[in-house]
């Protein structure tokens, strides 16, 4: 969708990712992330119009969480608010759709996640729906080693290619702070490891993590206010595959495909791409579909591979794009986020400085 | 008896015939014509969370298990908050300094509960009571008893009936319930925004 406001990310902060944040409650744990945001750039939660978040009862194992976590926004006197039960990066469309709409001209956006509390995979099996696969308790890694072993059997991707990728995510994200995984062993090291779900090693799959992200999304000239090299958003847009794992080619992502066309990423040069592939075999789908290569820089951050908190997960990536747009290491980047198993939902985003 | 639920051990809720409006499934023609039709399928689901209460009510807890109720200060309005969450819902901000606070307070709400729904409920008719501890900004919530129920009006003094303390655990349960104190009531218009 082409957006008529020019709308621009002006700040981003997150956790610094972790496999189990046991000392925190939710609340605690997203605090210092959102008031991180709102304090880089002197914000109030005052000058906020619209405020959006992501997160899942499924994962903090109560009722209405994010009512809760509300307390660290500090919504007194009443503020506008919503909330999705999605990434974050869905609560950022939201929040831009309104500003789009005049609604707002600014706006608050967190997802966040303890994944410790439960078993993340089982609990991801939750998306699957109720009649036909849920009673069957697939597991997330286990149904990522179907798509894995589908590519691999396309020749679309080796096992060499997949380790490739963990290495050099994990090699990246030794410049991240905030990373949980920094470094990684030597491909050839990699690929003598056994197997976690044939064909998928522990290498190819991403960290349990719990952390959060947040960013403040503001239009016009309110965000040359805030700072002085804004991350346009140029375009974003998001699509969904069919919901019947049986029923699709799982070697291609053709949401994301549409979704990137949408959001006009063919119209100029992509200098660097924030991609939200949990496993190493999805990025190559991703760059597939969104036809990246050649000088693109891919997952500077160490991506989810190196830290991976679900429903913050794709905000990150909006997040790690803005930042290197804001502080004028790039001049334009693509920023994507997924839901659902096997990147049946995706989520496409544009971002550019001025020239 | 009502049934338990077996993982928890306490009892389960059930509903009067007719208190919610719950009609019978009703089938199309077209499948209830060609087969017996399925109304609903059994997919048994269980999730297991070791769940993390967080710094501020992990001292809450704490403090239960030598019998001490301990809210927390908003950094701000100066608001103590209970039980406390380790959050200022007001302006965001962590709270910090925590504050001891009496098992005494005024019934800031209350209602006759008739219809048990499980958890512990006492037998029915039985009084659940909002309380605005002495001190406090929020209020928390426990049953009324050792009163008749005619009698329970808002701004009564009440006061905490603690289990013995050998069974102290960190725990709320810890309080088994609330009763009357004999004490003047407080005018219900100081209870006004803290129910």
């Amino acid at each position: 969708m082409a957006p008529t406001r020019d709308v621009a990310i002006v700040s981003f902060a997150q956790s610094d990712h972790r496999r189990a944040a046991s000392d925190t409650n939710e609340v605690e744990m997203i605090q210092p992330v959102i008031h991180g945001a709102l304090d880089k750039i002197g914000a109030k939660i005052a000058d906020i119009g619209f405020t959006c978040s992501g997160s899942s009862d499924y994962l903090a194992g109560q009722a209405f969480s994010f009512v809760m976590t509300l307390d660290a926004v500090g919504a007194f006197p009443p503020i506008m608010e919503s909330h999705v039960e999605m990434d974050g990066a869905w609560a950022l469309y939201e929040a831009w759709l309104k500003i789009q709409a005049g609604h707002a001209d600014t706006a608050l956006v967190y997802g966040y996640s303890k994944a410790s509390p439960g078993d993340l995979p089982r609990v991801l099996s939750r998306q699957l729906d109720p009649y036909y696969y849920g009673p069957l308790w697939p597991d997330s890694v286990a149904l990522a080693g179907l798509q894995a072993r589908a590519m691999l059997d396309a020749g679309l991707i080796t096992e060499a290619e997949m380790a490739g990728i963990a290495h050099r995510s994990r090699e990246a994200a030794r410049g991240n702070p905030h990373a949980q995984i920094k470094g990684s062993a030597p491909i050839d090291q990699l690929l003598a490891e056994d197997y976690l779900s044939d064909p998928l090693r522990v290498h190819d799959v991403p960290p349990i993590t719990d952390g959060g992200a947040a960013i403040v999304l503001a239009a016009g000239d309110r965000a040359r206010e805030w700072v002085d090299r804004p991350a346009w958003i140029r375009g974003i847009d998001h699509r969904i595959d069919s919901h019947n794992l049986g029923a699709r080619d799982l070697t291609a992502a053709p949401s994301a495909k549409l979704a990137g066309e949408k959001a006009g990423i063919g119209a100029g040069a992509v200098d660097v791409a924030e991609l939200h592939a949990p496993f190493t075999h999805q990025e190559k789908i991703l760059t597939t579909a969104l036809g990246l290569g050649g000088s693109t820089v891919i997952n500077p951050s160490g991506g989810p591979l190196a830290a991976n908190p679900v429903m913050g997960a794709g905000l990150i990536r909006l997040g790690e794009v803005a930042n290197r747009i804001m502080d004028g290491e790039a001049n334009r980047g693509v920023a994507h986020a997924t839901s659902g198993h096997l990147l049946q939902q995706n989520l496409v985003a544009v971002l550019e400085g001025d020239a | 008896m009502p049934p338990a639920d077996t993982d928890t051990d306490r009892t389960v809720s059930e509903m009067p015939d007719g208190l919610w409006s719950m009609p019978q499934p009703t089938v199309p023609a077209p499948i209830a014509d060609v087969a017996e039709p399925i109304q609903r399928i059994r997919v048994p689901a269980s999730m297991h969370y070791r769940y993390t209460p967080g710094t501020a009510p992990t001292r809450f807890l704490l403090g239960l298990a030598e019998k001490k109720i301990l809210g927390e200060r908003d950094p701000v309005n100066g608001d103590v908050y209970v039980p406390p969450r380790g959050m200022s819902p007001v302006v965001g901000l962590p709270t910090t300094e925590q504050v001891e606070l009496s098992d005494h307070g005024s019934l800031a709400a209350f209602c006759v509960v008739h219809i048990g729904f499980g958890v512990n409920a006492p037998p029915t008719p039985f009084v659940s009571a909002l309380v605005l501890l002495d001190g406090a900004a929020t209020s928390v919530y426990g049953t009324l008893l050792e009163i008749p129920i005619e009698e329970v009006r808002i701004g009564m003094r009440v006061e905490a009936v603690w289990v013995d303390d050998a069974e102290l655990t960190t725990s709320f349960e810890n309080i088994r319930y609330w009763r009357p104190l004999d004490e003047p009531d407080v005018p219900a218009a100081t209870l006004q925004g803290h129910m």
